[in-house]
């Protein structure tokens, strides 16, 4: 798998997703410019949040590859991780720990220097400042979503991964999170998001995954036969083995 | 190494050696066994129980072999990524128990006349008891999961762990306690058994492994044929299933394509 | 250094605010250990014969009891799924959650194992090498635990799952642990037993991380 477009810095090309025993979608490619936003639409089902955790590496793509400037991201994971803020469903906010002491653990693993400073600049983003001492537990969805949204603005990196972003968000959170992804976008990092709602982002380019749906009926006809991953490695020796242990065999027989 | 990933080609090459294993198999538990209960002699002091020993000893030999095939199977699955080796080892783990529990079985029978009690904490049978409770560790986690292939996985990583861990456990329980024979067969300078009864030994060995591979393919073939059906579910032939794209009214999408 | 001293208070201090779960450790191990002369009768020699080894395996089972919690939690809360594409390695993360763990279960059974040892009757001559084989025991049943609480994230029946997977990896531990404290006993020289127990705590130092850490991102993945 080559990575063609090198004058773009995130791309995927060919891409089959499995979840368990179902195939989610099929052929995918996408690209993305350093300051793009790309939204990603589709049913429910349809693979965003599987599209979402393929571009993270947390799973593995059954065909295809993406890379980041040409480079397979499974190649370098660290780094690629280093690259990357992901936000998933959950909030991962602990209930007995405050909003400060929740975002502390990710900025010393990111190796901030001043972490306090890069927490406090986080909650005044997105207007949760005044709840940096209150415990998780008293913290509304929304609060707890708007923290979790805080941790993605700790540290630097050149890619948002943001998983459904505005799930418990109300008007005006929406419109925060909308300019702060816009700003990130203007010092030049690239966003993926999916969403449900219209959030106000300027000019993002959309993939519908609903176009790579394919029925797992044509995908199985395709004589896939349940194999994974290899048929790129040695398809021509396969058929001509498949053939030879059998004759050989029978011969003997 | 990934020629035989592919089922299909599995399929073929398992049909073809299914009537070589099976014939094997037959033919050399039948002189096995004929060899063990009437040629063999008899020990001098044990008498005729010294005959469990031929079905003991080889199916001790089986538990462990079906233990370590389950790992190579478990580290091809995880480095490999390879589609088969799951399946295999998943297949292999309930012929390796069972074998096991033969192994404890034969030992309990033959220790009842040879040391007047069904058990002993001797450090073998011991060894081997642990051996099995690895085993139903292992089944029970490759069970547990929603996601068949999340299970196999997890039983994998399992495997791999149990392998490492058995030779501390056998050496462990061995310090622990001996009060078993010194191991006979396997010792340096040759065995120390008469030939007479290290034939039929090794021919029931070759038996069992005969008996092992032909399980292992009929399981494997059951187990691509279940995945086989349940794709065929997903796929939703004949109803509509998540699985099919069918239009339908879809209030997300509406929204999210303003 | 850095990173798992971060793992490490954090984890504490979640324990600690949430409470209860090292207490309830000891408890559990001050029960199970006050059943055995339920069960054996009260006679001072016998108890004092089966001690050693009526604590290891209150110990171990103890031990055990925690162990579903050290990673499902934060697999529940997505926490897991961050851990994992923060860019430090797993491993690293591994290492202090087990630190944490058994500065939480571990050195509390440390600490009350005298107290057992006394109402068992075990001859003060063993309590020395009992505190010091447990002290080099339970770090080892902390990292190989690691292992099977990473294993069985996301599967049913995770609780008892764990206790058929890891008891019987903690026998290595429990027979040379006991047997430690049966040659003190005695009289003789128990450094043996110990010195073994120490080759299994830095084998498992060595393997258990990066198992538990490969188990992991099976989990999340």
């Amino acid at each position: 798998m080559v990575c063609v477009a090198w004058m773009t810095v995130f791309t995927g090309s060919d891409l089959t997703c499995r979840r368990g025993e179902r195939l989610v979608f099929a052929d995918l490619a996408f690209e993305a410019h350093p300051g793009d936003a790309l939204m990603l639409r589709g049913r429910n089902g349809a693979g965003k949040s599987s599209l979402l955790r393929l571009m993270a590496g947390l799973s593995e793509p059954l065909t295809g590859s993406i890379c980041w400037k040409n480079q397979n991201i499974r190649h370098d994971l660290p780094a690629h991780r280093a690259r990357l803020q992901y936000l998933g469903h959950q909030d991962a906010v602990k209930p007995v720990l405050t909003v400060r002491d929740n975002l502390r653990l990710w900025a010393s693993l990111r190796d901030v220097d001043n972490s306090d400073a890069a927490i406090d600049y986080a909650l005044n983003a997105l207007g949760i400042l005044h709840l940096a001492k209150t415990s998780g537990r008293f913290l509304s969805s929304g609060q707890k979503r708007r923290t979790a949204l805080a941790r993605i603005l700790i540290g630097e990196c050149d890619l948002w991964l943001l998983d459904e972003p505005t799930v418990g968000l109300d008007r005006e959170s929406c419109a925060d999170l909308a300019r702060i992804i816009d700003d990130f976008r203007a010092r030049g990092g690239i966003v993926v998001y999916s969403t449900h709602i219209d959030l106000d982002v300027g000019s993002p380019r959309s993939v519908d995954l609903d176009e790579f749906a394919m029925p797992m009926f044509d995908w199985l006809a395709q004589d896939h036969d349940f194999d994974d991953g290899d048929e790129n490695d040695d398809e021509t020796g396969t058929t001509a083995k498949s053939r030879s242990p059998a004759h050989d065999f029978s011969g003997i027989a | 190494m990934h020629r035989f990933a592919k089922p299909s080609v599995f399929l073929k090459l398992a049909s073809a050696v299914m009537p070589w294993a099976i014939g094997i198999t037959v033919l050399t538990l039948a002189v096995g066994l004929y060899l063990a209960l009437v040629v063999s002699p008899a020990d001098y002091q044990q008498g005729d129980t010294v005959r469990i020993m031929y079905i003991h000893v080889p199916a001790a030999w089986m538990g462990l072999f079906c233990y370590v095939g389950m790992a190579i199977c478990g580290a091809m699955s995880l480095i490999w990524k390879h589609p088969l080796a799951d399946i295999a080892a998943r297949a292999t783990a309930p012929i390796g128990a069972t074998f096991t529990a033969l192994c404890l079985i034969t030992g309990s029978l033959w220790g009842e006349p040879m040391w007047g009690t069904w058990w002993v904490w001797d450090a073998r049978l011991t060894s081997m008891l642990i051996l099995l409770f690895l085993y139903l560790g292992y089944m029970a986690l490759v069970n547990a999961f929603d996601d068949p292939e999340r299970g196999s996985k997890a039983g994998s990583a399992l495997a791999l762990v149990g392998v490492i861990n058995v030779p501390i456990v056998k050496f462990s329980v061995d310090w622990w306690n001996t009060l078993h024979q010194p191991a006979s067969v396997a010792r340096m300078g040759g065995p120390s058994i008469d030939p007479s009864m290290l034939w039929p030994l090794f021919l029931i060995a070759v038996g069992f492994t005969g008996y092992y591979v032909i399980v292992l393919i009929l399981r494997v073939r059951l187990e691509l044929n279940e995945r086989r059906i349940r794709a065929l579910q997903l796929s939703g032939i004949g109803e509509d299933s998540p699985g099919n794209a069918q239009p339908a009214y879809n209030p997300e999408q509406a929204g999210a394509g303003k | 250094m850095k990173i798992l001293m971060a793992i490490l208070a954090r984890d504490l201090r979640l324990a600690l605010r949430q409470g209860a779960d090292s207490i309830m450790v000891v408890a559990f191990f001050i029960v199970t250990t006050t059943l055995f002369p339920f069960g054996v009768g009260p006679e001072a020699n016998i108890l004092a014969r089966i001690a050693s080894g009526v604590i290891w395996v209150s110990a171990l089972l103890a031990a055990m009891l925690s162990l579903e919690r050290v990673f499902q939690t934060d697999f529940e809360d997505g926490t897991l799924e961050l851990l994992s594409l923060s860019p430090v390695p797993l491993e690293l993360v591994v290492l202090g959650k087990v630190l944490a763990h058994w500065l939480t279960t571990g050195l509390p059974l440390i600490i009350a194992a005298p107290l057992m040892a006394v109402m068992l009757n075990m001859n003060s001559a063993g309590f020395g090498t009992l505190m010091l084989a447990m002290l080099v025991g339970t770090p080892a049943l902390s990292l190989i635990g690691a292992i099977g609480a990473a294993l069985i994230l996301g599967a049913r029946r995770g609780g008892v799952l764990v206790s058929v997977l890891v008891l019987p990896l903690y026998i290595p531990v429990l027979i040379f642990g006991a047997g430690a404290v049966e040659a003190a006993l005695l009289g003789l020289p128990a450094g043996e037993h110990i010195q073994i127990m120490g080759a299994i705590l830095l084998l498992t130092l060595a393997l258990a991380p990066f198992a538990a850490a490969r188990a992991l991102r099976l989990a999340v993945e």
